[in-house]
């Protein structure tokens, strides 16, 4: 017969104290690997839905993002009369020219502390918003073409400087108004500021484009149109689904978070394991006499062993609630920071997944495991008649 | 002594419990160290940097380049005592998993500029004289195993194609703070590559790096160069060096943030696993805390010998972690070289480790205390085991 788990779930509450210190230390193990796992989903999952599955991005070989691409006039041309984009609701080929670059912006905060962050401004044409079908208008209006006006993301109106409805930006000697403030959600759009592309081009006297993006008439042509693309000796260009190049920018990023989370949490886990030993050493230590009544009436060494395995499993999964329960609160958190790999501004939030509470909970369970293995298994040898004798 | 020698034997009574609390604060003191090792290798760019030189770059942003032109221009400037530039070329070797900093520069005043880098002075005539001749970084050149006159191939990502440079020098750092693991090449053979293929894009550089007579005269030659721009198609924005390198950290200040807040939680951690050791210590010698007080002694004696005891305990984990930090340090540093050149272990960050220890001991020691304290002695003789 087995111990029942009551007595395990009692013998944790009479020693309070112990309990809630070894579970606290866990619980903390348990919500930096959470918090960590949760800023790179995040990341991923911001520029993820970025991207369009049915559009394809056109840049320069070899550029790894749209700021070192460059795109000669005439080369976009032949791209855009590729048989395979879309034709939209007005007969307008669903294809856009557009340039990005990087502007150095004061984020907001006080005088002393605030710093300089790189901003992305995207010249866009009018096709580019139908492309785009995240970007809404929140405030204000939309620029006018062949004007200096611009629209700005939510998340840079919200952090850097003179990026208000009405403020002005000043770039390639022109004064630009911010007229209207955009909301594309959890998309990278929102950390951007978008102008016409022609006047942005002459303001930056960059004569080139960045990137192409247009729709395909049907997503199974993408094959067709980047053979096309990419075998044409005039272009020296390549093509990728929007969702793929959104991926591939968000990749260095969240190894490097997943990388610095795991190898932290390793570390930690040293901690919390050898908490959770100490703590269950000692509560062998402290029932000897138990122990020895327990196996004088007839349990046998295996049930012994499963109820202090028990005990410390009971202690890593209510460290793994409460860490998991103070992690969820992150969602709440939008961080802003550079990505390295585009060099520029990014704000995503900490996303909770089913993927990471597995993971967490997993995790939790086996640093309770490990830590009560060693335990458990010295109270489960214990000779019966010395175990008496100690009471 | 008597205390010493009651506090050392309280200490290792449990031996068992003890050897794992004292594992435990090791191994975070370890972590935290590394940790702080960690931030301090993010700025080791900005301390590495000079006050005496300054950057001038483009004023919109750092993509956007500037004529060659200014060249002569900012040499006319009060103060300025030498001029060189050069671009972020941000080349791909084989892989973009082998990441290191590579630009073309200007090299005989590169070289002039930076003292610090240490280049044979045979080396330095061949790869002068060559005009597809690179000099590599010490660290750099002996982890891919280049050896002088081997062809090395980037391949552009800023400007297009596969780019073969000769290795003819190897330069290593005075000391060693400074990143042994760039790639500099000459800027005058990316300059006529690009005017065959690009003729738009030449004649640009993306920065000029100035020498200043003296370092005190570099705030104003800095706002005298941004002065003579002003109102110009490509205004310039010039500082320091220091404060260009501390402009790239703001940029990634979350994450720093991030990694500071965690080196704290470690210690938290820490915490309550040798609060949760001095508890159990104390609730078995409540028995002993009860005798002690009938024979007269008072709080404070209780009080000394469980601070005593919980500081023994924190400071011999504390001594070990210190010791491990610098073997973990050599390690973490050589796997990390890519995002860290520099990774050395600060005295500072062995003040922060003492005194988180002791840290740790005194407020893992509170509730126990008061708890032992308090207990009444027919209570505390009552108890048994």
């Amino acid at each position: 017969m087995a111990v029942p788990f009551s007595y395990s779930i009692r013998n944790l509450w009479k020693r309070r104290l112990t309990t809630i210190l070894t579970v606290s230390g866990m619980a903390l193990v348990v919500f930096v690997y959470a918090a960590v796992l949760m800023m790179a989903t995040g990341l991923q999952k911001t520029l993820v839905e970025t991207g369009s599955e049915n559009n394809v991005v056109v840049v320069r070989k070899g550029s790894t993002s749209e700021v070192m691409s460059g795109i000669e006039r005439n080369q976009a041309s032949i791209v855009e009369m590729l048989p395979q984009v879309a034709i939209g609701a007005d007969g307008q080929r669903l294809v856009a020219k557009e340039l990005v670059v990087l502007i150095a912006l004061q984020k907001r905060g006080d005088e002393t502390t605030s710093s300089i962050s790189n901003v992305i401004v995207r010249g866009v044409q009018v096709t580019s918003v139908p492309l785009r079908p995240q970007v809404k208008l929140v405030s204000g209006r939309m620029f006018k073409m062949g004007s200096s006006e611009v629209i700005v993301g939510n998340s840079i109106a919200k952090g850097f400087k003179g990026v208000g409805l009405q403020g002005t930006l000043n770039w390639g000697m022109r004064t630009w108004t911010v007229v209207g403030i955009f909301d594309a959600g959890n998309t990278g759009f929102s950390s951007e500021i978008w102008g016409d592309v022609d006047q942005v081009m002459q303001a930056f006297r960059r004569p080139v484009y960045s990137s192409l993006i247009f729709m395909l008439q049907d997503p199974a042509d993408f094959i067709q149109a980047t053979t096309t693309i990419e075998t044409d000796p005039r272009l020296k260009l390549e093509a990728k689904r929007e969702t793929r190049y959104y991926l591939d920018q968000s990749e260095m990023m969240a190894k490097f978070l997943r990388i610095l989370g795991t190898s932290l949490t390793v570390i930690f886990s040293i901690g919390a394991i050898i908490g959770a030993m100490i703590t269950m050493y000692s509560a062998v230590a402290n029932r000897t006499a138990e122990i020895g009544t327990m196996r004088a009436l007839g349990f046998r060494r295996r049930d012994i062993l499963l109820a202090f395995l028990a005990e410390s499993l009971s202690l890593g999964f209510i460290g793994g609630v409460v860490g998991l329960f103070f992690a969820s609160f992150m969602q709440f958190i939008t961080v802003s920071t550079v990505n390295f790999q585009t060099f520029s501004e990014l704000a995503f939030k900490f996303t909770l997944s089913p993927g990471i509470i597995i993971e967490a909970m997993a995790f939790a369970l086996f640093m309770g495991f490990i830590g009560g293995m060693l335990p458990a298994l010295r109270a489960s040898r214990m000779n019966i008649v010395d175990a008496l004798r100690a009471a | 002594m008597m205390i010493l020698k009651i506090l050392f034997r309280n200490a290792f009574h449990n031996k068992l419990r003890s050897g794992l609390t004292i594992l435990g604060i090791a191994v975070a003191i370890l972590a935290f160290g590394l940790l702080r090792t960690v931030i301090n290798s993010w700025y080791a760019g900005v301390e590495a940097a000079s006050t005496s030189r300054l950057v001038t770059r483009n004023a919109i942003s750092i993509i956007f380049p500037l004529p060659i032109s200014y060249k002569e221009k900012i040499r006319q400037i009060d103060g300025v005592k030498i001029v060189s530039y050069g671009n972020w070329f941000g080349g791909i070797y084989i892989d973009e998993k082998n990441f290191f900093a590579n630009f073309c520069v200007e090299p005989k005043s590169y070289f002039e500029l930076y003292p610090e880098f240490v280049l044979d002075p045979l080396q330095k005539k061949t790869f002068l004289a060559d005009r597809k001749g690179f000099v590599a970084g010490r660290k750099l050149a002996a982890k891919y195993g280049w050896k002088l006159g081997d062809t090395v191939t980037l391949k552009g990502t800023i400007y297009t194609g596969n780019w073969d440079f000769v290795l003819r020098g190897i330069y290593h750092g005075r000391d060693e703070t400074v990143d042994e693991s760039q790639f500099f090449f000459h800027w005058d053979y990316l300059n006529e590559t690009i005017k065959k293929t690009v003729p738009r894009r030449a004649d640009q550089v993306g920065f000029y790096m100035i020498g200043v007579i003296r370092p005190d005269v570099a705030p104003d030659t800095a706002i005298a160069i941004d002065k003579a721009f002003k109102n110009s198609l490509a205004e310039t924005l010039t500082e320091t060096e220091k404060a260009f390198n501390q402009g790239f950290i703001a940029m990634s200040g979350a994450i720093v943030t991030a990694i500071q807040m965690v080196s704290f939680v470690v210690i938290i951690i820490i915490m309550a696993v040798v609060a949760n050791t001095m508890a159990m210590t104390t609730r078995e010698r409540t028995g002993d805390y009860a005798i002690m007080k009938t024979l007269g002694f008072g709080g404070k004696e209780i009080t000394i010998l469980i601070f005593g005891e919980s500081l023994v305990i924190t400071l011999t984990g504390c001594a070990i972690g210190m010791i491990l930090t610098y073997p973990a340090a050599k390690a973490f540093g050589s796997t990390l070289a890519n995002f860290f050149p520099t990774f050395l272990v600060s005295t500072e960050t062995l003040y922060y480790d003492v005194v988180a220890a002791i840290l740790i001991a005194f407020l893992a020691a509170i509730i126990p205390t008061r708890h032992a304290i308090r207990i009444r002695i027919a209570d505390g003789l009552r108890r048994i085991g």
